[in-house]
């Protein structure tokens, strides 16, 4: 059938079962703009600023599995959205970036609003496209989906000339994606699950150090059925939270540079470590060599290069977390152990880490005039029964959310946690709210980071969306700061937010409700008010200035050398 | 230690890059780096000459494989294999010493491709080393230019019958 370029992209779109799309019109995709509005099949989301497009798109693959979608025209509207894409990169997040492009005739030679997009993201995408012939319009968004949500997900970019969505094109018959030069391995080696099974049954102080992957790969029901079979506790990078459910007695809760003093010990003194979706990440590992020093380590992952990338490992598999976790749970069940036994074998291991939690559990000091931003997370998981959707910005409330909120389920921390991207929250509470209408949405967002997007308050009235913000105002860039407290003498050097707008006229001035706590007996009114408006509702929860997020394993130092509360 | 690397890659706009941009954005050395079309149409192989201990190497030959357009990654060095570079050399040559450099050519098995009054521009090939001993035989004598290739390299065949 012949039609225009931008029919075949709806056509594309369509056949990929996209219902949402991000975007800000430019030059360069006026044409495909003409066209979204001339179908109802596609909802386009208008937002404010192309980054917040991006967000929005990884957050809605986040929530739901698929692959999200936005579209940004040429030059600054690309360049705009390379915070966004370098964000779902680092977190593996399947999203799609269409940017408009000037005329192929034009390319290179500095035209109005032209960049080298696909040279700028070529670093920060899992692959990128020019194209620049109508005829292989049709076949590389095909390839571009199958490579975003296939293997180990990520953000794929294309660049469309103008002149390339113009042209008149015979739409291709729908085929399946075949590639002779990828081909992801998502069934592990059965001679390294039968070494790694056989490794962890031998174990008497195994750990399970579980990350994203879990949840990027749907893992969280083998992953939870292999914890409990053999009663082993569970500990969770701050991408692999939901992945097992944080209230369940094995849970550890996080570790690393802000994970609990249980976590942190039990991995430092195991005999088995097996980590499953994970990177060993610096913020995880702090001192590479005291990091699971006696423990053998067995490393399930789908990309290779994340085995023995940073710590060496014993037993690699090279597997989708799912399959590789459904093979163990297959060796276990049929190796004629007897499980009964074998839980009970880790009773004096539990017994040891029940110790440490007695000892140091997650706490902060209660003041009776000052609301706690922790404080103010545990009423958040009360009300909400732990069932919201948290998004977050990046800095102290993250960490606080990330360790008093209890994440019981896949898929409802949506944080940026490789980039460490502030001003990702807010765009990201749009995505998963457009992903799940029913649910509780809540943005947790410091009072410098939600600055950094804030003009997205508008998106979110235009798609009317009852997104909730629990704003931790400290009126200071307070991670940073937590650092300047402790490292550099109290030098707050442009830490302190001298000048800051009323959080609360701000909402309003957006059309949405505001509401303020500065006493610990208002942050729970305040939160079942906003709970109880479907409209958005920002709440503005005056805290300690100066509260630091403890545990904190300083940069460089074993995960053992924690400054505790 | 040093590797040699070859990779067989999709012959698209932009690939090299990628494949340089890995090397950079990652802190990997590259020595040499040679690319032409292979038989096969739209296949090029790219060799390239990397050092780095057995986990740099692991990653580089990892992260090679990961980027989309590759199709291949040996590390070539890690069998019996054969290696050619390819010099272009000017050498000044001059009354005194034009001898001189037409025995030192001959004794490396290399060629004069062209001639001037003054000077013979000599191709060599072989060797990293034998580039090398060449190089150092001709300077004294004054080496006014000096073009070379990259490594490119080949498994050998087996030799079982």
């Amino acid at each position: 059938m012949k039609m225009t370029g931008t029919q075949a992209f709806m056509q594309c779109l369509e056949e990929e079962n996209v219902k949402t799309i991000f975007g800000f019109p430019g030059g360069s995709v006026i044409d495909l703009y003409d066209t979204i509005l001339q179908q109802d099949k596609i909802h386009h989301v208008l937002v404010r600023h192309e980054q917040g497009a991006v967000h929005a798109a990884d957050a809605y693959a986040r929530v739901t599995g698929t692959v999200g979608v936005a579209l940004v025209t040429s030059g600054p509207g690309a360049t705009n959205a390379v915070t966004g894409i370098a964000t779902a990169y680092l977190d593996s997040i399947p999203i799609v970036v269409f940017s408009g492009q000037v005329p192929t005739a034009l390319i290179g030679n500095d035209a109005f609003q032209e960049v080298d997009i696909v040279g700028i993201t070529r670093p920060c995408t899992k692959h990128n496209y020019l194209v620049k012939d109508a005829k292989d319009l049709v076949p590389t968004i095909r390839e571009a989906f199958h490579v975003a949500r296939s293997g180990r997900p990520g953000p794929v970019l294309i660049d469309l000339p103008k002149d390339v969505m113009a042209s008149m094109i015979n739409f291709p018959a729908k085929k399946s994606v075949k590639m002779r030069t990828y081909n992801p391995t998502y069934e592990p080696h059965p001679g390294q699950i039968d070494k790694a099974c056989k490794a962890i049954l031998k174990a008497k102080q195994p750990v399970l150090y579980i990350g994203g992957g879990v949840i990027l790969g749907d893992a969280h029901k083998e992953l939870t059925d292999f914890a409990h079979k053999l009663n082993i506790p569970v500990t969770m990078t701050l991408m692999g939270l939901g992945g097992f459910p944080g209230t369940d007695p094995q849970s550890l809760g996080m570790l690393g540079m802000h994970g609990t003093y249980f976590a942190n010990m039990a991995v430092a003194k195991s005999d088995v470590l097996i980590a499953v979706g994970a990177r060993f990440d610096d913020r995880v590992t702090g001192r590479v060599d005291a990091f699971a020093p006696n423990a053998k380590i067995i490393h399930v992952d789908i990309d290779p290069t994340s085995i023995s990338k940073n710590v060496e490992v014993d037993i690699p598999i090279v597997a989708g977390c799912k399959e590789a976790m459904a093979q163990m749970n297959k060796w276990v069940d049929g190796c004629g152990a007897d499980l009964e036994a074998e839980r009970a074998k880790l009773g004096p291991w539990h017994d040891q880490i029940n110790d440490w939690k007695n000892k140091h559990p997650l706490s902060y000091v209660e003041e009776p005039d000052i609301i706690k931003p922790q404080f103010v997370i545990e009423k958040l998981d009360e009300l909400t029964k732990g069932e919201a959707i948290i998004t977050t910005e990046v800095g102290q409330h993250q960490m606080w959310a990330a360790q008093f909120y209890h994440f019981n389920n896949p898929r409802t921390l949506i944080t940026s946690g490789g980039l460490g991207t502030m001003g990702y929250g807010l765009p990201a509470a749009i995505g998963a709210q457009m992903a799940a209408p029913g649910r509780i949405v809540i943005d947790v967002a410091g009072d410098g980071s939600m600055q950094m997007n804030i003009q997205e308050l508008a998106t979110a009235m235009q798609e009317k969306l009852p997104v909730k913000i629990a704003l931790l105002n400290n009126n200071y860039l307070g991670m940073v700061r937590q650092w300047q407290e402790l490292f550099y003498d109290k030098r707050y050097s442009a830490t302190p937010m001298e000048v800051q707008p009323d959080f609360v006229k701000v909402a309003e001035a957006y059309g949405a409700v505001g509401l303020r706590a500065t006493k610990p007996s208002e942050v729970e009114p305040v939160i079942k008010e906003a709970l109880a408006t479907d409209t958005l509702v920002l709440m503005d929860f005056v805290i300690a200035r100066e509260e630091g997020v403890f545990p904190m394993v300083p940069a460089g130092k074993a995960t053992t050398d924690m400054l505790l509360v | 230690m040093k590797h040699t690397i070859s990779v067989l890659l999709q012959n698209k706009p932009g690939v090299l890059s990628r494949v340089t941009g890995l090397f950079s954005g990652r802190g990997f050395n590259i020595e040499s780096l040679s690319v032409a079309e292979t038989i096969e149409a739209g296949v090029s192989c790219l060799t390239l000459v990397t050092s780095g201990d057995d986990a740099i190497i692991e990653q580089i030959t990892k992260q090679l494989h990961k980027l989309i357009d590759i199709i291949k990654v040996t590390d070539i060095s890690e069998s019996e294999y054969v290696e050619r570079e390819m010099a272009l050399i000017r050498v000044k040559a001059e009354a005194a010493t034009r001898a001189e450099v037409l025995r030192i050519t001959d004794i490396f098995r290399a060629r004069v491709v062209d001639v001037s009054p003054r000077s013979y521009a000599i191709e060599v090939t072989g060797t990293r080393d034998k580039i090398k001993a060449v190089t150092e035989l001709l300077k004294p004598i004054g080496i006014q230019e000096i073009v070379r290739t990259g490594t490119i390299a080949m498994t050998r065949a087996s030799k079982k019958i």
